[in-house]
């Protein structure tokens, strides 16, 4: 397989006595979309932030396209957070900003082009998340599903090469959530985006998972394709995949 | 002793801030927009609030000066105090007590609930900084704001000081007005407006920096506003001893 463009190797971080990861070990692939999964509050965002900077894991290295996160200055981190976007768990889009604003946001940080140039992406990116024509709109006045649509285009509104999905179709209607789905489908075939989506939901990882890796015990217990998943040894894991299944024999 | 130990590690937090909110300052483009909205926001919105504030603490002041120096056959100089008073005391404090509560509460409940809603995160991930956003713009305008304010406190609170001082002495408005501005130099004037500098620097860092460090889901906004208004109000109670001893040496 070809070299990873994202490392994890030893990552340790706690919050106070909290200690989140012993010893987190992951490779991402370019051009595959990769699952992480586990319980609440293991820590699957936190292994998102620290990705791109937001958090800084007290030890281990993370590396990125050959460079290492952790010692990225302002500016190189910068360039990072430009080739990886993330999308927040509930979107975070700006109250205060329009959606059009919101969009325009990174475009602005970023020197995407003159403001004509500018108000052509943001009706591009709306396009693609099937939304045309709400620019006016502010984030109060959308549902939740819409919510995430605007929260994504406004990832890959700088044209990204890498995006994560902070739990993308938790809270939806199965409407939208196929819908996110596709959304996360056509990303990566069309611009062959890598993706790391965090889920809680079995069929996203089913739908759209190359390889899904599990939280447990401080550290990705588990990385593999989903065939791989459901005939391994841990229990735990088969058990989160039948469960979200909606199996209940399982069997000892 | 581990009230003494957060202590210390809160200053130290609100020294980075501010060194920090200074750099960004200096960083082209500036960011003019951003610290006019603040302006209108937390400057121009506070004018009634201290108006009333200054009007009837002037009025107040007069009365118990005239009253309490009447046995002494002094209550001539009832307008030589109350400008006194108002101009290096409480024109500064009082205004900086009731905008601190208004406007610094203010700015814990927005960043704070951009905090634990991501937006702090997103502005992050999508190439842009939340000190160069978010604190700096609101230091800076308090700072500005703060002591035009407290100006506007000063003249009002001497005029409805002489307006009390003329029914209750019994001598004319002309006579106190004199009186007033012969009694205030200019130092006075800077001896207050010195100090209400620092209060809106005050206001505005301790404001932000309790917003940047809220956690805990609304629960946690609510915590972080209250704690706000006392360790601001705190503040400048502590800092104007400490400042008042200073310019009186320095000044007189
Ligand atoms: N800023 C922070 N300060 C302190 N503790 C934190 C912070 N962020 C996360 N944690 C802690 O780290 C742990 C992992 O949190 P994280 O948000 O990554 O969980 P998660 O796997 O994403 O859960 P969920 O499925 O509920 O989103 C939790 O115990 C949480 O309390
Ligand atoms: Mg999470």
């Amino acid at each position: 397989m070809a070299e990873p463009i994202i490392r994890f190797s030893g990552v340790t971080k706690s919050f106070g006595d909290n200690s989140v990861y012993e010893g987190l070990d992951l490779e991402i692939h370019r051009g595959e979309t990769l699952t992480i999964i586990g319980g609440s509050g293991v820590g699957k965002s936190v292994c998102l932030k620290m990705l791109i900077g937001l958090m800084v894991p007290d030890a281990g290295t993370i590396h990125a396209f050959g460079q290492s996160v952790t010692e990225l200055g302002d500016q190189g981190l910068i360039s990072l957070r430009s080739r990886i976007a993330m999308l927040f768990q509930g979107a975070a889009l700006f109250d205060s900003m329009s959606v059009e604003d919101n969009i325009k946001y990174p475009l602005i940080e970023h020197n995407w082009g003159t403001p004509g140039e500018m108000n052509k992406r943001v009706s591009e990116v709306l396009e693609m998340v099937d939304m045309p024509g709400i620019q006016k709109l502010k984030p109060a006045e959308l549902s939740g599903g819409m919510r995430k649509r605007v929260g994504l285009a406004r990832s890959i509104a700088i044209k990204p090469e890498v995006i994560l999905y902070d739990e993308p179709t938790t809270g939806l209607d199965p409407v939208n959530v196929r819908r996110i789905n596709g959304l996360i489908l056509s990303l990566q075939e069309r611009l062959g985006v890598t993706s790391i989506v965090v889920t809680h939901d079995m069929d996203t990882v089913f739908t759209i998972t190359d390889r899904l890796a599990l939280v447990y015990e401080k550290r990705i217990a588990f990385a593999g394709t989903p065939d791989e998943a459901r005939n391994h040894d841990l229990m735990y894991l088969r058990e989160f995949i039948q469960g979200g299944r909606g199996t209940l024999d399982i069997d000892f | 002793m581990n009230g003494f130990r957060e202590l210390l590690v809160s200053v130290g937090e609100i020294s980075a801030l501010t060194v920090a909110s200074v750099r960004e300052l200096f960083k082209r483009p500036f960011e003019s927009r951003l610290i006019v909205h603040q302006l209108e926001q937390g400057g121009y919105d506070s004018w009634s609030i201290t108006v009333l504030a200054a009007g009837f603490t002037g009025m107040v002041l007069s009365l118990q000066f005239a009253i309490g120096l009447e046995p002494f056959g002094a209550s001539m100089y009832t307008g030589k105090l109350v400008s006194l008073g108002i101009v290096r005391e409480l024109g500064p404090v009082l205004t900086a007590l009731l905008v601190g509560g208004r406007v610094g509460s203010g700015y814990t409940a927005e960043i704070g609930s951009m905090n634990v809603t991501e937006q702090v995160d997103a502005i992050r991930a999508l190439g842009a900084d939340p000190v160069r956003k978010l604190v700096m713009p609101r230091v800076v305008a308090m700072t500005i704001a703060l002591p035009l304010l407290t100006i506007m406190a000063d003249i009002v609170g001497c005029l409805s000081g002489a307006f009390i001082t003329m029914l209750e002495v019994g001598v004319t408005f002309r006579f106190v007005f004199d009186q007033m501005t012969e009694t205030l130099w200019v130092v006075d004037l800077l001896h207050g407006l010195s100090k209400s500098v620092f209060f809106g620097y005050l206001i505005g860092v301790i404001g932000c920096w309790n917003g940047l460090r809220t956690f805990g889901g609304t629960e946690g906004v609510g915590i972080a506003t209250t704690r706000t208004v006392v360790y601001i109000s705190i503040a400048i109670l502590v800092s104007d001893f400490a400042l008042t001893r200073i310019f009186l040496a320095i000044y007189g």
